[in-house]
């Protein structure tokens, strides 16, 4: 076999699928996976489905070092993925090599660390893209996170395009940062946030949706995958409906990118929002995807260095996209460690890891409703790999201690969606939340420790 | 299970997590409101107070056991207090509750049930959390004061 090419890491992200020789890929049997051309030529088999998914998934839970090791004397059962998901080696690797031997100023020294670092850190950027499948790569703006991303598109697009008596269209199940930054954009401009109301079961109601679109709303902003319910939203309908009017829509993304594939051409949105810390990634690092032509016409978010071309004290002109959106020196060992996270996920292939992630949502939800008095809130027909419900008369800060003593890691509480909260009338649910790490045996570890918290609280 | 828990669960706790006493309103009387703005955990103590001596208390609200719990045990604990008993009762219970495991801690009798939580620093707020409430209502008149566990910031609705 005659020697591939040195791939830099941003060449081996193609969107949605591992890079490398497209025949043996599709080759690769539906349960199996052969990583191709990895980075630390690694060649392993990932089985992510079928029934000894949990010997086969040893060789993933090996690359994330946290998941091994015990709290309050029992193995850790990490289930609250939706918070955060744990660091695969080579994320934790690619950081510490940046600040071992790279760590430099970026786009601005001569030097040759400057360069390198520069380098990698555009280089980090074309990943996403490719990740995203990006039309530019200049559409690719590195913040903070998913709520940064907001907030900048709300400054921006919202201050120059809301007025008065205009309206934002944001969903009952979304995210803090999907609803306060357009609350106070309205605030400002007194303008009105108009919701979306959702089913019972935790889906959008579609048709109200029509109806709420109209000739004053400027924004839709909708979750892609909401954190609390699990319920993945028809984005690209919504983006259809809205476009059908000329308005621009915004998706969160926090809770998809690391789940399934995501195409935001195929999306059609306009602006995507993701946070690495989601995607095995860093934290302090995350994404907004805007198209060029909104971006383009959006004045800055922060003024500083780096977003500039040309200063005077009468005025400025700012650079091109994306640095426009970049003030200040960057988080370059998030990009990084965001970009090797990317690779990572690629490696696996996100379209392998729905189905691993879906069967054992399908696991879950039959292991958890042996549980009696046990309730699920979100029983979206399309779901993620959440699993929120309630237990009869325990309160759901009583499940999380005792779970957290039996090693099961889960979130209580609001969610950061008390709307949410409001609508389904209850003060918090207890959630489950997977990836692609996860088992069937930690599946069964949290059925065994909720029938403890029934036993106890009978 | 472990011992932790069943420390911080003990049958007293459970009991009255189950069957919570004097969870009713109350007409008249001082009140507030223990607001725990992080869990969302709302509790109203009510008292009714004659020549400087609670006579009745009463409470409302939703929260977790331990919250539940603590504040159905307050309220069959401060019956017949006086107004600056209670006080310095909440200041005892506070100082215990928050001594580290294995430090000494005072006998507080019915209410010892709750020294469970010492060992789960977090949930130190949920036991507390009717205390504080209860401290708003000795100097509240008719009005609702809302706490947070942390610090006792009054604001009226
Ligand atoms: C749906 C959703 N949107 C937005 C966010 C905010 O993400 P971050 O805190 O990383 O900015 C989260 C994370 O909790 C989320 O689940």
């Amino acid at each position: 076999m005659a020697a591939a090419p040195p791939l830099r890491p941003c060449d081996k992200v193609r969107h949605g699928h591992p890079a490398g020789d497209p025949g043996q890929y599709a080759d690769a049997d539906a349960d199996r996976f052969l990583s191709t051309r990895t980075p630390l030529t690694r060649q392993r088999t990932h089985r992510l489905g079928g029934p000894d998914l949990d010997i086969d998934l040893a060789n993933v839970r090996n690359d994330f070092p946290a998941l091994h090791q015990q709290v309050h004397g029992r193995p850790l059962v990490y289930l609250d993925n939706a918070a955060t998901t744990h660091k695969p080696r080579a994320v934790i690797d690619r950081v510490a090599q940046y600040y071992t031997e790279e760590n430099a100023s970026i786009h601005r020294g001569v030097h040759g660390l400057s360069e390198r670092a520069t380098d990698a850190y555009e280089c980090a950027r074309e990943c996403v893209a490719r990740f995203l499948n990006a039309a530019e790569t200049r559409e690719i703006i590195f913040v903070r996170g998913v709520t940064e991303a907001i907030n900048l598109v709300a400054c921006t697009y919202g201050r120059t395009h809301v007025g008065p008596g205009d309206e934002i269209v944001i969903s009952e199940m979304e995210h803090h940062s999907n609803l306060v930054p357009w609350q106070i954009l309205c605030d400002e401009k007194g303008a009105r946030l108009r919701i979306i109301p959702i089913t019972d079961a935790g889906e959008l109601r579609m048709e109200s949706y029509e109806q709420l679109l109209t000739d004053r709303t400027r924004v839709v902003a909708v979750a892609h995958v909401s954190n609390a319910l699990g319920t993945v939203n028809p984005v690209a309908e919504i983006v259809r409906r809205a476009h059908a009017r000329g308005i621009p829509v915004l998706v969160d993304g926090a809770q998809a990118v690391a789940h399934m594939p995501v195409d935001v051409q195929e999306l059609g949105c306009d602006f995507y929002a993701f946070s690495g810390h989601k995607l095995f990634g860093p934290t302090g690092i995350g994404v907004l995807y805007g198209r060029e032509r909104l971006l383009d016409k959006m004045p800055p978010y922060q003024g500083g260095g780096g977003m500039i071309s040309f200063v005077t004290f009468e005025r400025t002109e700012y650079s091109a996209l994306p640095h426009k959106f970049e003030a200040g020196t960057p988080h370059v060992a998030g990009a990084l460690g965001l970009a090797a996270a990317i690779e990572y996920v690629t490696d696996l292939g996100l379209d392998r890891v729905r189905p691993h992630e879906r069967a054992l949502l399908d696991y879950g939800t039959r292991a958890l409703s042996g549980v009696p008095g046990l309730r699920f809130t979100g029983t979206a027909a399309n779901k993620s790999g959440i699993l929120a419900f309630l237990l009869d008369g325990v309160h759901p800060h009583d499940i999380g201690t005792i779970l957290d003593r039996a090693g099961v890691a889960i979130r209580v509480g609001h969610h950061c969606c008390q709307p949410l909260m409001a609508r389904l009338r209850v003060p918090a649910t207890a959630r489950a939340s997977l990836a692609l790490y996860n088992t069937r045996d930690e599946i069964d570890a949290l059925a065994a420790a909720l029938l403890e918290v029934r036993e106890m609280f009978a | 299970m472990s011992v932790d828990l069943h420390a911080l669960y003990q049958e007293v706790v459970l009991d009255h997590n189950r069957h919570p006493r004097n969870f009713r309103a109350m007409q008249g009387g001082r009140k507030a409101e223990g607001f725990n703005r992080i869990c969302g955990d709302r509790v109203t103590v009510h008292l009714r107070v004659e020549a400087d001596v609670i006579r009745d208390a009463c409470f409302q609200g939703s929260g977790c056991a331990i919250v539940k719990a603590s504040a159905s045990l307050m309220t069959e604990h401060i019956r017949d207090l006086t107004l600056a008993d209670a006080a310095a009762l909440v200041e005892r219970l506070r100082r215990t509750l928050s001594a580290p495991p294995g430090a000494p801690i005072d006998d507080l009798g019915a209410l010892g049930a709750l020294t469970g939580v010492r060992l789960f620093p977090i949930r130190i707020k949920c036991a507390v959390l009717p205390w504080e409430a209860l401290l708003a209502a000795l100097s509240a008149r008719d009005e609702v004061v809302y706490t947070s566990p942390r610090s006792l910031d009054r604001r009226i609705p």
